[in-house]
């Protein structure tokens, strides 16, 4: 008895497998025809990165998507623009309900065993976001007694709480506005998660000025461009990246889109120099 | 990765059983906190006062009728940051005791109306019997009504207790750390697990709602009035 129902669950598992690479493979073929659309995921509430604005979607993860779109042979009018909440890209991707990501989305071991990886396009750190006249905040460290905000479902705060300053006050917000919100107000002294989309907060035009990034980051976070497993565009949008960057594209879009905040990225690491290959998972330190 | 292996890797990063404690506690305390503040409520409607009449009213259509979610976030983005009002120094219990309080004014409006369809159920010969040996109106409400229409209205209460205990995932808007929360940062981190993910959180939740079930059943049934 047991056995069959071993026998059951497996073959009920292999039926939902094989429905969901057929809607992978069919969303795959409707975009090589010409004339098609394609659809590419963003946030919509990053400021700075993936923004609705009315109609328009601006910040830089768009920038981008529009220039590789471009290259892959895709102009403007032929994005369709999809929202890609953070807890939803990789099944979006997986389901076929778009064709890219780019919505600082971090390259990552565990995402890899779902999905694939073109890029990185950024390498962002995670880094704190104080109001203009803070000077005790100088990083992680100095975090203790202080009242710090993320978003929900975000381990940065955690990180902090665990290897920094054990007795930072953490507050999860559903979004980085409302963080933002809250550090306007005075009822939070920092804000945590990637200096980038922190940078774009900082450049909206509510917050120029008042808000600071304090500039000692403390980890990497590779954004690459979230492609379905198996992919074989890899190798193009590289090259589209590599293109960007060689243009002088890649700078003008970062410095269009988050340079109102007086960010400045690491140039060590960026901008990153692509090969021909998807991202490869990294080793695992422990 | 077998499914056993699956679901200990959950465990073994999150604290499931903690996140859901949170709510179990949520619930809790809401029940207590809505259960008073809609008792006063029905009583209020029932009253011979039209002031207090109205003022019952007003409170269950205005609160039956926001969103949850919309109150939540209006407790913390507007009575929070922008009041700054902050109940106690601790981050964690200020978060909660708003959860809670945001809750209980939430359901008690149901549960306003749930104890209202219980009085209903209670004949008017009582209340007039009521008033023929002299009581007035809270002493005949409180010996008379109320203990009749609690237990008339056992069914709908659970039903209210069963949506409190599903809605207490809403504290997630207002930083509580409960079992929601820690949905989110599975899927986004875990995601190639997700369907395991999906399932502790079903089966936690009918682990939390069912017996709600049971019990109001089986007690509406005992304490029903017999007539």
């Amino acid at each position: 008895m047991a056995l069959m129902k071993n026998l059951k669950k497996k073959s009920l598992a292999a039926m939902a497998l094989a429905a969901t690479a057929t809607l992978a493979f069919s969303g795959c073929a409707s975009t090589d025809d010409a004339g098609d659309k394609i659809r590419i995921g963003i946030k919509y509430d990053q400021p700075g990165l993936g923004y609705q604005d009315g109609k328009d979607y601006t910040g830089f993860d768009t920038d981008v998507a529009r220039y590789v779109a471009n290259e892959l042979g895709y102009s403007e009018d032929r994005i369709e623009w999809v929202e890609a909440p953070s807890a939803n890209r990789e099944n979006m991707l997986s389901n076929g309900q778009v064709d890219m990501i780019f919505a600082t989305y971090s390259i990552s071991n565990t995402r890899l065993k779902t999905i694939d990886f073109a890029g990185p396009y950024f390498v962002a750190g995670q880094d704190l976001l104080v109001q203009k006249d803070n000077t005790d905040i100088t990083g992680p460290d100095s975090l203790n007694g202080k009242d710090l905000c993320s978003v929900t479902g975000s381990t940065s705060a955690k990180k902090i709480q665990d290897k920094f300053a054990s007795n930072v006050q953490l507050v999860q917000q559903n979004s980085y506005s409302d963080c933002v919100v809250a550090l306007n107000a005075g009822m939070v002294d920092a804000v945590t998660t990637d200096d980038i989309i922190l940078a774009g907060l900082g450049a909206t035009k509510a917050n120029k000025g008042e808000l600071k990034l304090v500039g000692n980051t403390f980890t990497t976070e590779k954004y690459g461009v979230g492609l379905p497993k198996g992919s074989d565009k890899c190798k193009d949008i590289n090259s589209a990246i590599n293109k960007m960057v060689e243009t002088g594209e890649w700078e003008k879009a970062l410095e269009k889109n988050v340079g109102d905040s007086g960010f400045k990225f690491n140039k060590e690491l960026n901008p990153p120099k692509l090969g021909d290959t998807c991202a490869q998972p990294t080793e695992d330190k422990k | 990765m077998s499914f056993g292996e699956q679901l200990s890797t959950l465990f073994d990063t999150y604290n499931v059983l903690g996140a859901f404690w949170v709510n179990v506690q949520l619930t809790f305390w809401a029940a207590i906190g809505s259960f008073i503040i809609g008792s006063v409520l029905a009583l209020m409607r029932i009253s011979p006062v039209p002031s207090l009449q109205f003022i019952g009213t007003a409170y269950v259509h205005i609160f039956r009728n926001t969103p949850l979610t919309i109150l939540m976030t209006m407790a913390i983005l507007g009575v929070w940051t922008q009041f700054q009002l902050q109940l106690v120094s601790d981050f964690k219990a200020n978060f909660f005791i708003y959860a809670v309080i945001v809750l209980a004014i939430y359901h008690a409006a149901f549960v306003c109306e749930a104890i209202r369809s219980g009085i209903n159920t209670v004949p008017v010969g009582q209340a007039e019997a009521a008033r023929a040996i002299g009581l007035g109106f809270f002493p005949a409400a409180r010996h008379i009504i109320f203990p009749q229409a609690l237990r008339g209205s056992i069914t709908p209460l659970g039903n209210t207790l069963i949506a409190l205990a599903k809605n207490t995932t809403v504290a997630t808007v207002a930083s509580v750390a409960e079992a929601s929360g820690m949905m989110k940062s599975m899927i986004e981190f875990n995601s190639d697990l997700i369907f395991v993910i999906f399932l502790i959180f079903a089966m936690g939740f009918v682990v939390i709602v069912v017996p709600i079930g049971i019990l109001t059943t089986w007690a509406s049934r005992k304490l029903a009035v017999k007539r």
